[in-house]
């Protein structure tokens, strides 16, 4: 009785965990349980069930603990138990990743999962392909393959969502249980309807035409289960934009997605709205049903359906802002949602959407309950209102008001950098907000407890500041940050200062003095950087400071701490030479957009893309080129191209050519694809016809190419001594001995092959392929510098641009085409000019530095003065005579 | 209290015995287990692991544990000794190749401390085959005459007709009970 009481008054305590208390190694000891004879099913659930608490507390077990565990697990096999076995199976699979030797049990699940007791053959199927390598899972196809077409719908879905995990380390042995997941599909059980679909797409995913197929089949048969149509909806509108404009298909596939619009499932309806207004190529004519679909639901009593609305018109308000107004009576309402978030959603939606005039009145709304929200909304309120100051730089005073305080409040990394990132965007995006929005970011690193944001202002802060009207007022706010935090944060001011140093003359004396003062400080990095710049600084040599204070280091970091490594590991006798490592371009925005947009695995509809870790494309291509030897004798390699297409889309064979600049050497990288199942090629290169001066040194071709597989050969070109030959249009033949061969075993029919040929597209070499893209932060002063400098030559052209009719369109081609970096964001053309100059910078292979200024002017075409400066005169000719 | 709690025990038929099925991978360990428990021959695939049956002789029962014999799996099996009753080894006797192995995992196995008083049945199964061993060259080929201070025994069966079985458990039911 008394236990009792106790038990009553801990419950009255705040319910409490029973589990707060446990401790791994108690737990571990207890397990020990498993061992005796006969097994007490009772305790040992609860044990068990200790354990996979602290499994899922994140607590770590050694991988010699949890294999005891695990063994000692195994022995409660002896029991009949059901509620026991069913944990057993549990912690199996939660032990199944860090125990070793786990195959151990595989006999006794095989047994389960083909046993009577229909409540094991579940959970012994997901247990077993926990558990199973791809050496394994040969010894239990046969019983997989069987429980796929099971007639218990548990076991079908647990088999088929268990091959889809096992295709990640055996994609080859599930891609043979198709015809059976084939089958799953027709089953009757929404559950397993679903899931066997998406073990069929994952399956053929691969090949488009497969998909196409699987899809035209499905669209025909009208499927039971609401998610299979959801999914069949996705992979859908995965196929029309891949597909793009060709081909007549399409229309029939956007029927099939305009039919759902009508399904009687509401999941299914809003599947199909959303994959509407998110594909690429809709026309409003068919976006109008899909968005009153969304207006429709904006309005429902159910909270899901209409976060799952707004959150939809809020994506695509920017790609189609006059189809989503239509829902703006309804968005308003929803302003004062009890849920927030709907809220949240439903203004940001309305501030990208709306006109100027009802900014002030939505922040206002916003402003009153931005406290209740949480971080990942708050996120969407800022990015809403970037677009905002993007859209309306008039109104920067106003949203940088309330981005500043938003700043001052509570909250995560990601929310005080997006607000940071905005701040930083509108600064660069409109010159009357700058001083404002440095002054606010001087406030928020006043007290900024994340290291990684501070360092990017501190340096933002070195950029931007000396060029404001009172760069000393930054100096302050910066020298402060050296007195008080932590090292990185002391080393970012030390940076910052010095670019202040370089670039205000007047304020030189007292950054000399406040740096001589950091070079006490304690830390090594931050003393080291003090005493570089004080030198340098001291030196009154302006050219010094451009080079080695103002602007970026333009190698590759990587590359540099790759060929250090490798240097001290060598013969140290000569000197390093820093010529050897590759040049690094900044990436250009919309290759970082691309990649942005690339999710890979399953169909993700529109989820967050992960961010790609940035190596550069020169580096990864390193890594690849350095396997053919030949290739080893050219020196560092200066620059890589896009890939080119050489073949249509859809033919034979596809083609992709990859341009390497060596100093003296231009390599052909050809990607070849054998897309035709019944052939094998062999000695399978490309024929070039190269223009004028190019002299072919070598030919490398790739051995053999069986169906479906991508080889590569190479050739080596040798670069004509005159550079204004090295621009040409080359003739691309590819060459081939083909061999008949059996389409499912792939071995030829005979040894006899014959030889053949595929003409390919003309390849172009332009300037773009020898020049390397250089960032240049005071682009004006480097000019200056060149002006002042013997030994540059300088080339002036004019001419017109008579195929563009608007500015933007001019520098797109000019950048492109001549492959240099705009500087000083002068790639952005401010609204309503007429008159716009663009300053490049780039370095040619070799070394040679290139600066170029274009003057455009836009009457009826585009006139254009191009004035090149390089410091090798045919460098500068090329350039001049190539844009012609 | 343990006297009356043993008398108990007694009337229910005592604890589980705990048995071992070991031996060289294909003797026809998995055969006999099922044989033993649902009376048939059963289609087998070679044992990744284990199978653990409770199996009903007369009045007792025996928690019988049949470990794979694979030369993987053969150093998994002491993780499974500690409270066994009995051992089980089977032996085909059909193969000749590999009696010397099979001799060495018996002795290996027999050498632990935790089976010191398990009772030991050796089973030279496969008996239908032409060209066999018989139980005495079996018994040498194992080196049996070497065993000191173990109850053992060793039985010709055939686990696929079904022969011999019978007479191997009786003396292992006795064995047991005596022990007791």
């Amino acid at each position: 009785m008394s236990s009792f009481k106790r038990e009553k008054k801990e419950e009255e305590d705040g319910g409490g965990n029973p589990f707060q208390n446990i401790e791994k190694t108690t737990v571990l000891q207890e397990a020990r349980t498993f061992n005796e004879t006969p097994v007490n099913p009772r305790k040992c659930t609860h044990i068990l069930t200790k354990i996979l608490y602290l499994l899922n507390q994140g607590e770590q077990f050694g991988s010699t603990e949890a294999t005891e565990a695990f063994f000692a697990m195994t022995k409660l096999f002896q029991s009949k138990d059901v509620i026991l076995r069913r944990m057993v199976y549990l912690g199996i699979k939660e032990l199944s990743s860090i125990a070793d030797d786990v195959i151990i049990v595989t006999s006794s699940l095989t047994k389960d999962m083909t046993g009577k007791e229909d409540l094991y053959r579940a959970a012994a199927i997901r247990a077993l392909c926990s558990i199973t390598d791809s050496t394994m899972l040969q010894a239990i196809e046969r019983y997989m393959k069987q429980a796929i077409v099971d007639r218990n719908s548990a076991v079908s879905s647990a088999a088929l969502v268990s091959s889809l995990h096992m295709t990640k380390i055996a994609g080859d042995v599930v891609k043979r249980w198709v015809n059976e997941a084939q089958e799953a599909v027709n089953s009757d059980n929404i559950m397993v309807q679903y899931h066997a679909l998406g073990v069929l797409y994952h399956i053929r995913k691969s090949d488009r035409l497969a998909v196409t197929k699987l899809v035209a089949k499905l669209t025909r048969m009208s499927l039971k289960s609401p998610y299979a149509v959801c999914m069949l909806i996705r992979i859908t509108a995965k196929l029309l934009e891949e597909e793009g404009d060709s081909g007549n298909s399409n229309n029939h596939l956007f029927e099939f997605i305009d039919s759902c619009l009508r399904h009687k499932s509401e999941m299914v309806t809003y599947e199909a709205a959303h994959a509407i207004v998110n594909l690429k190529r809709t026309s409003s004519r068919e976006l109008a049903p899909a968005i009153s679909i969304l207006q429709l639901f904006c309005s429902s009593p159910k909270p899901t359906l209409r976060f799952a609305a707004v959150r939809t018109l809020n994506q695509v308000a920017i790609s189609h802002p006059a189809a989503v107004t239509a829902c703006n009576i309804d968005l308003e309402n929803l302003i004062s949602d009890s849920n927030r978030s709907i809220a949240t959603l439903a203004i940001t939606t309305l501030l990208k959407t709306g006109g100027e005039s009802s900014v002030e009145r939505l922040m206002k709304q916003i402003s009153m309950f931005v406290s209740e929200i949480s971080d990942e909304f708050k996120v969407v309120v800022v990015q809403a209102i970037r677009a905002l100051a993007l859209k309306f730089p008039r109104k920067h005073s106003v949203l940088m008001n309330f981005l500043s305080a938003m700043l001052r409040e509570e909250g995560g990394f990601d929310y005080k950098a997006s607000i940071a990132d905005t701040i930083i965007t509108i600064i660069e995006d409109n010159p009357d907000a700058k001083e404002t929005g440095l002054a606010h970011l001087c406030e928020f690193i006043e007290d900024c407890e994340h290291t990684s944001l501070a360092v990017r202002i501190l340096h933002l802060l070195g950029k931007e500041g000396p060029r404001t009207k009172q760069p000393s007022r930054y100096i302050r706010f910066i020298y402060n940050r050296v007195l008080l935090e932590d090292p990185r944060f002391r080393a970012g001011a030390v940076s910052a200062m010095a670019q202040f140093g370089a670039t205000c003359p007047d304020l030189l004396e007292n950054i000399q003095v406040l740096l001589t003062r950091c070079q006490m400080d304690p830390d090594d990095e931050v003393r080291d950087r003090a005493t570089y710049y004080s030198n340098i600084l001291s030196r009154q040599d302006k050219s010094l400071y451009n080079n080695y204070i103002i602007e970026p280091m333009k190698i590759s970091i990587s590359a540099l701490e790759r060929s250090l490594q490798e240097y001290i590991q060598g013969d140290t006798e000569q000197a390093f030479d820093i010529k050897s490592i590759p040049v690094v371009s900044p990436l250009a925005a919309e290759e970082i957009q691309t990649i942005a947009q690339k999710t890979d695995g399953m169909l993700s509809s529109t989820g967050p893309a992960s961010k790609p870790v940035q190596a550069s494309r020169e580096e990864n291509y390193i890594k690849e080129l350095s396997n053919v030897p030949e290739l080893q004798q050219l020196g560092p390699l200066f620059k890589s191209s896009d890939v080119v297409e050489l073949t249509e889309s859809e033919t034979e064979f596809v083609v992709r050519c990859i341009k390497h600049s060596y100093t003296k050497h231009l390599v052909l990288q050809f990607n070849c694809t054998n897309t035709l199942s019944d052939l094998l090629l062999e000695n399978v290169r490309v024929q070039v016809d190269p223009s004028e001066g190019y002299n072919i040194v070598k030919e490398i071709p790739c051995p053999k190419l069986p169906y479906n597989e991508t080889g590569t050969s190479y050739i080596i070109l040798e670069f004509p001594s005159d550079l204004s030959q090295s621009v040409g249009t080359f003739g691309a033949v590819l060459k081939f001995i083909a061999k008949d061969c059996d389409p499912t075993t792939g071995i030829p029919d005979t040894d006899e092959g014959y030889g053949d040929e595929y003409i390919l597209e003309d390849l172009e070499v332009t300037p773009s392929d020898q020049i390397q893209r250089v960032s240049k932060v005071n682009w004006s002063a480097a000019w200056d510098e060149a002006t002042e400098a013997n030994n540059y030559s300088m080339m002036n052209i004019v001419f017109s641009l008579s195929s563009v009719s608007t500015l933007e369109e001019a520098i797109k081609n000019v950048v492109q085409y001549l492959g240099l970096q705009a500087a000083e964001h002068s790639d952005k053309v401010p609204e309503g000019k007429t008159v716009h100059t663009l300053l490049l910078a780039g370095v040619f292979r070799g070394g040679a530095d290139i600066l170029a200024q274009a003057k455009l002017v836009l009457a009826d075409t585009v006139t254009m003065e191009l004035t090149v400066k390089a410091t090798e005169e045919s460098v500068a000719e090329l350039i001049v005579f190539a844009i012609e | 209290m343990g006297g009356l709690w043993s008398y108990f025990r007694g009337l229910l038929g005592a604890r589980e015995m705990r048995i071992l099925i070991l031996g060289l991978d294909g003797a026809g360990k998995t055969t006999i287990l099922y044989r033993l428990q649902v009376g048939e021959v059963v289609t087998t695939i070679p044992t990744i692991g284990f199978n653990v049956e409770q199996v009903q002789y007369k009045n007792l029962k025996f928690q019988v544990w049949d470990l794979g014999g694979q030369t993987s799996i053969r150093p998994y099996w002491r993780c499974y000794y500690s409270n066994t009753d009995a051992i089980i080894y089977v032996v085909d006797s059909a193969d000749k190749e590999r009696i010397g192995i099979s001799k060495e995992e018996l002795f290996h196995m027999l050498r632990e401390e935790e089976l010191s008083d398990a009772i030991l049945v050796v089973l030279a199964n496969k008996q239908d085959m032409a060209g066999c061993m018989t139980v005495a060259e079996v018994h040498q080929a194992l080196g049996l005459e070497a065993l000191k201070n173990r109850t053992f025994q060793i039985f010709k069966t055939s686990a696929t007709k079904g022969e011999g079985l019978d007479q191997a458990m009786d003396w292992l039911a006795n064995a047991l009970q005596n022990k007791k």
